[in-house]
C-alpha cells in the first residue's frame, strides 16, 4: 500500500529542503527530489490494478470538517497516466533547469522551490477527489509560475505573466463559486455539504442550474488550455517565460483542464454538459483552425509551439466532448502524447536558440547537416508533433476523429481533420526551418552539447516507447473514460448511452491499439470477452429506464456492474 | 412600591463578565501614568509592553468568559461568544499595532503614554461597540472607539498630511455618527424599544416591516455604520486618512475598526433587524457589490502602498458584508471567519509597510522594490499577506472566501458570490503587482537610501518636535510641502516589527492549511444569533 500524501508531498517537501541547503546544492537536491518523485509514481501505475476498484490508493481524511471538505486523494485510470506525465513533465523540467544558468543564479533557490511547489499543486489536482481540494490545487498551480514569469522570465514579464494569472483566474474563480453551488445544490435536505465527487454524481445536480455550472467549470478549463477566444494571454505568458518551466507549463497543465472536464464537469453535469457540448465543440474546432493558422505564419519558433499546443488541445477537447468512449480515451492518450511531444519540442528550441541566438526561424538554418545528432532526434519529435501514423499521436487523434464522427458529428470531424494536415505543415515547417537550408550568418555552427542531447532523448525514448505500446494508455484510460461520458451521453439521448454499453469500447479501442502496434493479444482478447459478456448483460437491463437516467447515476453503477460479471 | 424598590436597586453588575473591557480601561490609566514618568525606559519600553500587557489580559479575560451565556449591565452589552471573539480580535490588532509603534515617530511627538492609552480606550470602545445590544450603548461604543482614533490620526505632527488626516476622519466620521444616531432615533420612535431584543420582537409583532419610519432608520443605520467601516460609496475618506495617519495607527484602524464595525453590523442587522431582512438584505447587497468593485477597481491606480492597502480594505468589507446579508448562522461565521483572517493578513502588510517606510521615508511602490534581496523575511510576509488578501488556496484568505462563497450560495445569493470572485479577479492584478515588485525588481539604488538615511532625524527630546510642528501648523503656508519630509527615528529597534511580521505571515499559511481549530471557535459565535437558522 503505498501512500498517495507521500507522492503529493514529496516535491514540496524536497522544496522547502532546497531551500535550506547551501545554494550550491539547491539544484541537486531538487534533481534528486523529482527523480524520486517519478520512481514513486512508477511504482504507483504499474501497482494499479487494471480490474480492481475505480478508486485506488484511497486517502480519506477530514480537512475542514465546517464546510464538509474532505482531504480524499485517488488514484484512478483517469488520472494516473497524467500523474505519470507530471512527475515525468517535472522530472525533465527540473532537471533541464539544473542545467542551464537558470540552476546556478544567484536566486536558483527560487526555481526550484517554486517547480517543487507547482508539481506538488499539479499532482494534488490531479489525484483530488474533493472537488474544494481541486479547485484549491487548480488554483495554486497557477502561482509558482507566476513567480517563475516574475522572476525569470524575458522581456515585459512582470505584465505578461499577471495578465496570464488575471486571465486564467477569471474561469478558476467562477468555477470556485460553481464547485461551491455544485456542492451545496447537489445536497437533499437535512444532509451534510459533501463535496466527494462521486458522493455529488450520486446525488445529482438539479438540472435547471446544471448549466451555468457547466459554463463556469468550461470557462475555468477552456481559459487554462488555452482555446480560442480567451486565448489572449498565451503569446504574452509564452513568450515570457523562461523555457524549461514554458515546457512543463505547456505540456503538463493544460491537461489538468482536460482532466477536469472528464473528472467533474461532464460526471458531474450530464445535463449541462448535453446541453452546452455544441458550444465547446464549436469553440474546438475554431481553435483547431484558428490556432493551426497562426501556427503556420508565425517566425517565432516559440509560437510556432505555442500555438500548435492551442490546436492539438483543440483536437482533445474535440474528443472529450464526442462523449463517446473511444473519443474520450483518445483524449487521454493524446494528452499524454503531445505532453511528452512538447517537453522535446521545447528543449530543440532552447538548443536552436541558443546556437541562433534568437527564436526568430528567418534566422535558423542548417541544423541537419552541422548538428546531426540533434536534428535526428528533432525529427522524431516533429513526428510526433505532426501526428505521423505510426506515432502514438495518431493514433490518439485518430480514436478522437471517430469519437467526432459518431458522437458529434461527421462534419466537424472532417473540419476537424483540415487541421490535421496543417498541423504535418507547420511541424515540418519548423523542421525544416531550422535544420535545413543554409547555415544562418549569426549561427555557431556546433552539435548541441551531451546533456543537452541526452536530456531531449528522454522524450524520444518516451515517444517511441508509446508509439509501440499505446494500448497501455488506452486500456487504463478506457474504463474510466466511459465513466465519466456515460451519464452525459446518456443526458443527449438515451439510445446513445445503450450503444456505449452494448459495443463494449475497451474491445475497439484494443483492437485500435493492436492495428497500430502488435502485442498484448491476450490482454485484447480479454478485454474483448468482458466487451461481450458486458455487451450481454446491459442489453438484459437495457430495458429499465433507470439504467439511462442521468440523475441518479445508475448508468455508472451499471457499468461496473457488467464490467464486473464480464471478468 | 415594588417597581420604584427595583428602580432604585443598583443594577447587578456581573464584573467577571465585564472584565475583557475594564482591563483596556485600566490599561489605559495605568499607562497613562506610566508615560508621566520623567525615564525614557518607563516611556519608550514600559509604556509599550504595558499597552500590550492590557491587551493580552483583555484577550486572556475574554477567553475565560467564552463560554459564558448571557447579558451585562441590564441587558446593555451581550456576554456570548461574538463579543469575546470581537474582543480577542481587537486585542490582536491592538498588540500588533503597538509593536509597530515601537520606534515609530508618531508615539514620540504624542507622547508615548497619550498616544497608547489612546489605542488602549479606542479598544475599549471597540469591545463595547461588539457587545452592544443596546442603542445606546452601541452608539456610546461607537464614539468612544472614534474619538481616539481621530485624534491618533494627527499624531504625526510634524507632517501636514497626518493632520489632515485627522481632521478628514473627525469631519467624516462625525457625520457617520450623526446618521447612526439619527437613524437609531427613527428605530426608537418607530419601535418604542432601545434593547436589540425589544426591537426584534416589536418589528416582529407589530408589522413595521413595511413602516416608513422604521425603513428610513434602517437605511440611516445602514448609511453610518457603512462610514464606520468604509463600504462603498461611503469610503471617500479612507484613502486620504490611511495614506495620511501614521502606518501603525493606520494599521490600527484598518483591523480593529473593522473587527468592530462588522461585528456590530452583525448584530445590529442580524439580531435586532432581522425581521426587517426583506427590505434591508437587498440594499446591503448592492452596497456590498458597489464596494467590492469600486474598492478593487480603484486600487488599481495607487501607487502608494497604504492607499492601495485602503481600497483593498474598502473591497475586502464588501467581502465581508456578504456574510451580513445572507443573514444565516453560516453567514455570521463566514462574516466572522473572514474578519480575523483580514486582521492577520493586515496587519503582516502594514508591518512590512512600516518597516519600509522607515527605510526608504516614503510607502511609494517603489519603497518595497527588491525586498526579497534586502530583507526576504519581510518579502515573504508581504507576499503571503497579498496572496492571502487575493484570495490564493494555502492561505487563510482561501478558505475564508470559501466560507463567504458558500454562504452565499446556500442561501441564494449566488449573484453576489459571482460579483466576488469577479472582484477578487480585479484584484489579483494590484497585489500580484506588489509582489512582482517584491521579488522581481532591482532594489532603489543605495544612493536613494543614503539620502534618505541623511534626512534621519533623531528625535530624542518628546518636547523637541511638537514646538517645530506646532509652528509649521499654526503657518502651514509659510512651508509649502517642506514639512513632509520623512522624519525617522535613529536608532529604533527592528526586531519586534520583523518578528510581527513572520508571526503573521507564518499565521496566513498554517490557518490556510489547518483552519480547522479556528473554524470551530468560530462555529460557536452562532449561539450569539439564535434567531436565524
Amino acid at each position: 500500500m503505498y501512500h498517495l500524501s507521500v507522492l503529493l508531498w514529496l516535491p514540496a517537501a524536497f522544496a522547502v529542503l532546497g531551500l535550506l541547503v547551501p545554494s550550491r546544492t539547491t539544484r541537486w537536491v531538487a534533481v534528486v527530489g523529482a527523480l524520486l518523485t517519478l520512481a514513486l509514481s512508477v511504482v504507483l501505475v504499474l501497482d494499479f490494478e487494471a480490474t480492481g476498484p475505480a478508486l485506488q490508493h484511497v486517502t480519506d481524511a477530514t480537512w475542514i470538517s465546517a464546510l464538509g471538505v474532505r482531504y480524499e486523494l485517488a488514484l484512478t485510470g483517469l488520472n494516473m497516466w497524467l500523474a505519470l506525465l507530471a512527475t515525468v513533465g517535472f522530472a525533465f523540467s527540473i532537471v533541464w533547469a539544473a542545467m542551464t544558468p537558470l540552476g546556478v543564479d544567484r536566486r536558483a533557490k527560487h526555481v526550484f522551490f517554486h517547480l517543487g511547489i507547482a508539481q506538488s499543486a499539479v499532482l494534488g489536482a490531479l489525484l483530488a477527489q474533493d472537488l474544494i481540494l481541486f479547485v484549491a490545487f487548480f488554483d495554486l498551480m497557477l502561482i509558482p509560475f507566476f513567480f517563475l514569469t516574475a522572476q525569470f522570465g524575458n522581456g515585459d514579464r512582470v505584465p505578461a505573466t499577471i495578465k496570464m494569472i488575471v486571465y486564467t483566474l477569471v474561469g478558476s474563480l467562477l468555477m470556485l463559486v460553481a464547485a461551491i453551488a455544485v456542492g451545496v445544490l447537489a445536497t437533499p435536505p437535512g444532509a451534510e455539504v459533501s463535496y466527494n465527487i462521486q458522493e455529488i454524481a450520486q446525488r445529482g445536480v438539479p438540472e435547471g442550474s446544471q448549466g451555468w455550472l457547466f459554463a463556469c467549470f468550461a470557462a475555468a478549463f477552456l481559459v487554462k488550455m488555452p482555446q480560442f477566444p480567451i486565448h489572449g494571454w498565451l503569446a504574452d505568458g509564452y513568450k515570457a517565460m523562461p523555457l524549461p518551466v514554458l515546457a512543463v507549463f505547456s505540456g503538463v497543465l493544460s491537461k489538468v483542464a482536460v482532466y477536469g472536464f472528464l473528472q467533474i464537469a461532464i460526471p458531474l453535469l450530464p445535463q449541462g454538459t448535453a446541453d452546452l457540448r455544441w458550444v465547446v465543440l464549436i469553440i474546438a474546432v475554431v481553435s483547431i483552425l484558428y490556432a493551426s493558422t497562426v501556427a503556420l505564419t508565425t517566425f517565432n519558433a516559440r509560437m510556432v509551439l505555442a500555438y500548435s499546443s492551442v490546436a492539438q488541445l483543440g483536437f482533445i477537447t474535440l474528443g472529450v466532448m464526442s462523449l463517446r468512449p473511444d473519443g474520450a480515451a483518445g483524449a487521454l492518450l493524446q494528452s499524454v502524447n503531445h505532453g511528452v511531444a512538447v517537453f522535446g519540442a521545447f528543449l530543440a528550441v532552447a538548443i536552436l536558440g541558443h546556437r541562433t541566438g534568437s527564436e526568430d526561424l528567418r534566422d535558423m538554418g542548417g541544423a541537419a547537416t552541422k548538428a546531426p545528432v540533434f536534428a535526428v532526434l528533432f525529427v522524431v519529435v516533429t513526428y510526433a508533433v505532426l501526428a505521423m501514423p505510426g506515432t502514438a499521436n495518431f493514433v490518439g487523434e485518430f480514436l478522437i476523429l471517430r469519437g467526432t464522427w459518431e458522437g458529434s458529428a461527421p462534419a466537424l470531424a472532417i473540419v476537424a481533420s483540415i487541421g490535421v494536415a496543417l498541423a504535418a505543415v507547420y511541424a515540418l515547417r519548423l523542421f525544416i526551418r531550422s535544420s535545413h537550408n543554409r547555415v544562418g550568418p549569426v549561427i555557431q555552427p556546433r552539435e548541441g552539447a551531451r546533456w543537452e542531447l541526452a536530456l531531449l532523448a528522454v522524450p524520444v525514448l518516451l515517444i517511441i516507447a508509446l508509439a509501440v505500446h499505446p494500448q497501455q494508455t488506452v486500456e487504463a484510460a478506457d474504463q474510466a473514460a466511459t465513466r465519466s461520458v456515460l451519464s452525459a451521453a446518456a443526458a443527449v439521448s438515451p439510445d446513445r448511452a445503450r450503444d456505449i454499453l452494448a459495443d463494449d469500447p475497451s474491445a475497439q479501442a484494443a483492437a485500435e491499439a493492436a492495428q497500430s502496434a502488435a502485442g498484448g493479444t491476450g490482454a485484447a482478447g480479454g478485454a474483448g470477452g468482458a466487451g461481450a459478456a458486458g455487451g450481454a448483460d446491459a442489453s438484459g437491463a437495457a430495458g429499465a429506464e433507470t439504467a439511462i437516467d442521468p440523475a441518479t447515476g445508475q448508468p455508472v453503477d451499471q457499468t461496473a456492474q457488467t464490467e464486473g460479471a464480464g471478468r | 412600591m415594588i417597581a420604584l424598590t427595583a428602580a432604585a436597586q443598583a443594577p447587578d453588575i456581573d464584573w467577571a463578565g465585564l472584565s475583557s473591557l475594564l482591563a483596556l480601561f485600566a490599561g489605559a490609566v495605568v499607562v497613562l501614568l506610566v508615560g508621566l514618568l520623567r525615564s525614557r525606559f518607563a516611556r519608550e519600553t514600559l509604556v509599550p509592553v504595558l499597552s500590550i500587557v492590557a491587551f493580552a489580559v483583555s484577550i486572556g479575560l475574554a477567553i475565560w468568559q467564552w463560554d459564558e451565556e448571557g447579558s451585562l449591565m441590564s441587558g446593555a452589552l451581550a456576554l456570548d461568544p461574538l463579543a469575546m471573539i470581537g474582543v480577542v480580535g481587537v486585542g490582536v490588532a491592538g498588540i500588533a499595532a503597538v509593536l509597530l509603534s515601537i520606534g515609530a515617530t508618531a508615539p514620540r511627538e504624542a507622547a508615548h503614554g497619550e498616544y497608547h492609552a489612546m489605542m488602549l480606550i479606542a479598544a475599549a470602545g471597540m469591545a463595547m461597540f461588539v457587545g452592544a445590544q443596546n442603542l445606546i450603548t452601541t452608539f456610546l461604543g461607537l464614539e468612544l472607539l472614534s474619538i481616539p482614533l481621530y485624534i491618533l490620526a494627527a499624531t504625526e505632527l510634524h507632517r501636514r498630511r497626518s493632520l489632515e488626516s485627522g481632521m478628514k476622519y473627525l469631519i467624516v466620521g462625525s457625520v457617520g455618527s450623526a446618521t447612526l444616531l439619527y437613524g437609531f432615533a427613527l428605530i426608537f420612535g418607530a419601535t418604542g424599544q432601545l434593547d436589540y431584543a425589544g426591537i426584534a420582537a416589536a418589528v416582529g409583532t407589530e408589522g413595521l416591516r413595511d413602516d416608513p419610519l422604521m425603513l428610513a432608520g434602517v437605511a440611516l443605520v445602514i448609511v453610518g455604520l457603512a462610514f464606520k467601516a468604509s463600504v462603498a460609496p461611503f469610503h471617500q475618506w479612507t484613502p486620504d486618512v490611511y495614506e495620511g495617519a501614521p502606518t501603525p495607527v493606520t494599521a490600527f484602524m484598518a483591523t480593529a475598526t473593522k473587527v468592530a464595525a462588522l461585528i456590530a453590523f452583525l448584530r445590529l442587522f442580524d439580531v435586532a433587524l432581522v425581521g426587517t431582512s426583506g427590505t434591508w438584505a437587498p440594499a446591503l447587497a448592492v452596497l456590498a457589490a458597489i464596494a467590492m468593485i469600486v474598492g478593487n477597481v480603484g486600487a488599481l491606480g495607487q501607487s502608494s502602498l497604504k492607499r492601495l492597502m485602503a481600497f483593498s480594505s474598502v473591497a475586502q468589507a464588501g467581502y465581508m458584508l456578504v456574510g451580513v446579508v445572507v443573514a444565516t448562522q453560516l453567514g455570521v461565521q463566514a462574516t466572522v471567519f473572514y474578519v480575523l483572517a483580514y486582521v492577520v493578513m493586515t496587519v503582516a502588510a502594514f508591518a512590512v509597510i512600516e518597516a519600509a517606510e522607515r527605510e526608504t521615508g516614503h510607502d511609494g511602490a517603489s519603497s518595497i522594490a527588491g525586498l526579497g534581496r534586502r530583507r526576504p523575511l519581510h518579502a515573504i510576509a508581504l507576499t503571503l499577506s497579498m496572496l492571502g488578501l487575493a484570495g490564493v488556496p494555502a492561505t487563510v484568505g482561501f478558505i475564508a472566501k470559501l466560507r463567504i462563497v458558500q454562504s452565499a450560495a446556500d442561501n441564494g445569493y449566488t449573484w453576489l458570490a459571482i460579483v466576488l470572485v469577479v472582484g477578487s479577479m480585479i484584484s489579483f492584478v494590484y497585489y500580484l503587482r506588489v509582489v512582482a515588485r517584491v521579488w522581481g525588481d532591482d532594489p532603489e539604488t543605495t544612493t536613494d537610501v543614503a539620502a534618505t538615511r541623511g534626512q534621519t532625524v533623531a528625535v530624542e527630546e518628546p518636547e523637541a518636535i511638537p514646538a517645530r510642528a506646532g509652528d509649521a501648523a499654526s503657518v502651514p503656508g509659510l512651508v509649502p510641502g517642506g514639512n513632509d519630509q520623512p522624519v525617522v527615528v535613529a536608532d529604533a529597534p527592528r526586531l519586534p516589527i520583523t518578528v510581527l511580521a513572520v508571526v503573521s505571515g507564518a499565521a496566513i499559511v498554517v490557518l490556510g492549511v489547518i483552519p480547522g481549530p479556528l473554524m470551530n471557535v468560530v462555529e460557536d459565535v452562532a449561539r450569539a444569533v439564535p434567531g436565524l437558522f
